[in-house]
């Protein structure tokens, strides 16, 4: 579903005299249907880097990510904007850590928002949004209410929400349990299952030992480059 | 591989625009594609040529040099700067539209609201007055204005309701393609909030494409998917909203990003 | 005739070149052509434009009828037909039908106007969409692209605050199914005259330095909606001296206690009608006169 190759990613601070800041180089990364891969190493080795670029949200320096759409394979890093907008509207989600969403919609109203786009009736995909988000706690007289005044946890859970509604082929999960209780923790590994024997590939970063061990099919792993010369 | 478009039926290809006001580069060799259905928010600080770009765009300011075609929805192109004016006038009446950051300028403040709204109607050859007056209300409830101010003057509405009336009077021509400069400047934060969800919910709905200039981020993050920076009349970068935003490589947008408070 | 004016007051080159306007005005049915109005004998409003007109299409063998709100008899009409009986020797009539050139200001005569005929209409504002759209380039590039949607939009606002069209008179009329145009303060009762009316109708504005003309036979449509259609108004009664119901009326006060008397405007009309033995209700028989 997902294949990278030869993938590097530098930043450039302009704002720091163009400062050269190498995050990752010469990544080959394969990711099956059905199949969870993990991406590990410490802070500041690029997992959250890595993770973007697969997304199309950080520009790649160098390489191909080849990504399955619709049957064959679209190099994200080399296609027009509207190519990436067509993949991630069709076959890429990414759930990261911080929720960013239009002021004062509702929170089912975000939630419902991908499958109406995608042309289920509205009513229908509230519905949908509505026990999805019963499902992570969310309580029903909380659906009403913008989630901008939430807890964080709260708004993970939203988040979650938002990029499993869509049941896309490829997910992207940014510690998507980083500041959940046990017991949500656990309905959102439950989730990660179920989307991987629905044939979901998944690729997720999180550094609690039970949830990786729960879901990971591999580890990938990252190491800190090394400043360029 | 999917296919690659082949880069000629956009809705809009400008290439190569130049304009300079005497010494001042206003625009300097200036390429802008947009597709059916997309918006494009053309970013900047004042002075940078936006508002300018958005002029050359829309037919309404001729560049110095450059051209700007326009694919119709029978797929013929034509040539913003040099089709005849009257042509030029039932584009902008019909398919286009342009919100203005100051609604009085396209309002007509002594005409009532269903009046306002069912001008574009009427220029378009509209002769029934219920039809017409249906078509109205239902156009001020979409922009969350209610129906039975319909026969108010604009006078005693509020500057969001004015920026919402100028919408509803802007899309009641279902345009493919609007202008928008500033649409939410000079509102209250909480009114900015509303009118750019109203805006982001009625161009999805209706697949409208956008030209939107604004020198807020925040605004473009909301309601983009592509983003061209612009410094002193040069486009300086351009790509899918979030990757200019969240990993810029020109200097100037680093600087642009940079500089907006995090809240 | 008055000695040292040239015929018709106006000399020779103004004339021509008010004629050469109103050819082109004639080739383009409805469309304002500006012309050089000059300085009359007489205050701008009072019909400096329509004299102008007058003047410049009148012949030797040519009768002339002033007409002033449909009455021959009132200031404005003597002034201007004794004019032209001095400045240009013409004879003058009342009549009607013996007229070949009739100047009017706000009224078309009852009686249908015949192919030989010319009708001169006396204009103060020639642009119908004034009152909507102050910038004249802006009415102009409208008029240009024939882009009439706000004149709907005025007819629109109409309706919604009364329910109906309330323009009463002055009612705009689109000609030949292109341009716009001010058929002068004539009632709304009279536009419907005006549609392939077989007089040449001519139109001078003189503070406004304007001149259009409607040529025989022309389609003159007064603007509506297909479901608020064009309706010529008037009063609900006959005339009161001759007892007409098919004429404009005027509404006259005739006392002090709020007695009221509706008559017939065009007074030739009247006059004719009750020569004919028609008597309204408050009318007398003509020969106890």
């Amino acid at each position: 579903m997902i294949r990278t190759e030869g993938l590097a990613k530098t930043f450039t601070l302009h704002l720091r005299g163009g400062m050269q800041l190498p995050v990752f180089s010469g990544i080959d990364l394969t990711v099956h249907s059905g199949e969870c891969v993990v991406l590990s190493g410490p802070s500041g080795a690029g997992k959250s880097t890595l993770m973007r670029s697969l997304y199309g949200n950080y520009r790649a320096g160098a390489g191909h990510i080849w990504i399955r759409h619709h049957g064959g394979m679209v190099d994200i890093a080399a296609s027009e904007p509207r190519i990436v907008l067509a993949v991630r509207r069709e076959t890429l989600v990414y759930v990261s850590q911080f929720l960013r969403v239009v002021p004062r919609v509702s929170t089912l109203d975000i939630v419902a928002d991908e499958p109406i786009t995608r042309g289920i009736a509205p009513d229908e995909a509230r519905d949908m949004a509505g026990s999805l988000l019963l499902r992570l706690n969310i309580p029903r007289r909380m659906h009403g209410i913008p989630p901008a005044t939430f807890s964080g946890g709260e708004q993970q859970r939203v988040n979650v929400a938002r990029g499993f509604i869509a049941a896309h082929p490829i997910l992207l999960l940014d510690e998507p349990t980083a500041s959940l209780d046990a017991e949500n923790r656990s309905v959102v590994v439950g989730m990660i299952q179920e989307a991987k024997a629905r044939g979901t590939a998944v690729v997720a970063i999180c550094h609690d030992a039970d949830v990786r061990a729960a879901i990971a099919d591999r580890l990938y792993p990252l190491s800190p480059a090394r400043e360029a010369a | 591989m999917t296919a690659v478009p082949n880069g000629h039926d956009g809705l809009i290809t400008a290439r190569g625009l130049y304009l300079s006001f005497g010494a001042i580069p206003a625009l300097v060799d200036v390429d802008i594609d947009l597709w059916p259905g997309e918006v494009l928010a053309v970013v900047g600080e004042s002075g940078s040529g936006k508002t300018t770009l958005l002029n050359v765009l829309s037919g309404r300011v001729a560049p110095d040099a450059g051209a700007v075609l326009y694919t119709d929805p029978e797929g013929e192109q034509h040539d913003v700067h040099t089709m005849p004016a009257p042509a030029l006038r039932t584009l902008h009446r019909s398919d286009w539209g342009f919100v203005h950051q100051d609604p009085k300028q396209n309002l007509r403040m002594n005409v009532s609201a269903g009046g306002n709204v069912g001008e574009r109607l009427m220029a378009r050859g509209a002769r029934h007055y219920g039809t017409i007056r249906a078509e109205a209300i239902d156009w001020l409830t979409q922009v969350e204005i209610d129906a039975d101010r319909v026969d108010d003057l604009p006078r005693t509405f509020s500057g969001g309701m004015l920026q919402r009336l100028q919408i509803a009077r802007t899309l009641v021509t279902h345009p493919r393609l609007v202008f928008m400069d500033e649409p939410t400047g000079g509102l209250d934060v909480s009114v900015q909030a509303r009118l750019l969800d109203l805006i982001r919910t009625l161009v999805a709905r209706l697949g409208i494409a956008a030209v939107l200039v604004t020198h807020d981020i925040a605004v473009a993050r909301l309601l983009a998917h592509r983003i061209a920076v612009m410094q002193r009349g040069r486009v300086v970068e351009t790509g899918l909203t979030d990757q200019v935003l969240d990993d810029p490589q020109h200097a100037y947008t680093q600087l642009l990003v940079s500089s907006v408070l995090q809240v | 005739m008055t000695e040292g004016y040239n015929f018709a007051y106006l000399d020779e080159q103004t004339k021509r070149m008010i004629r050469r306007a109103l050819l082109k005005a004639v080739a383009i049915p409805g469309h304002q052509v500006p012309f050089g109005s000059r300085e009359m004998p007489l205050p701008y409003g009072w019909g400096t434009g329509g004299i102008q007109v007058t003047a410049s299409i009148l012949g030797t063998n040519d009768v002339l009828k002033v007409i002033d709100q449909g009455a021959d008899d009132t200031t404005n009409a003597v002034s201007i037909r004794r004019f032209f009986a001095r400045t240009a020797d013409v004879a003058t009539t009342t009549h009607t039908a013996d007229a070949t050139v009739i100047q009017t200001r706000h009224r078309i005569p009852e009686k249908t106007l015949r192919d030989n005929q010319i009708i001169v209409y006396q204009v103060p504002q020639p642009e119908p969409l004034y009152r909507l759209e102050s910038s004249r380039v802006e009415t102009r590039r409208m008029h240009g692209l024939a882009d009439y949607g706000l004149m709907h939009v005025k007819l629109y606002e109409d309706v919604a605050r009364f329910g109906q069209i309330s323009i009463s008179y002055d009612y705009p009329v689109l000609v030949n199914q292109r341009y716009l145009m001010s058929p002068s303060p004539i009632p709304a009762f009279d536009n419907p005259k005006m549609d392939r009316m077989p007089a040449l109708q001519l139109f001078g504005a003189g503070r406004e330095k304007r001149i259009y003309a409607i040529p025989p036979w022309t389609a003159v449509r007064s603007l509506d909606f297909d479901d608020h259609p064009f309706r010529a108004i008037n009063a609900s009664e006959p005339c009161g001296l001759c007892g007409a119901t098919d004429s404009y009326l005027d509404e006259v006060v005739i006392d002090d206690r709020g007695g009221r008397l509706f008559v017939c405007s065009d007074t030739d009309h009247c006059a004719e009608r009750r020569a004919a033995g028609h008597i309204g209700k408050d009318g007398f028989a003509e020969a106890a006169e």
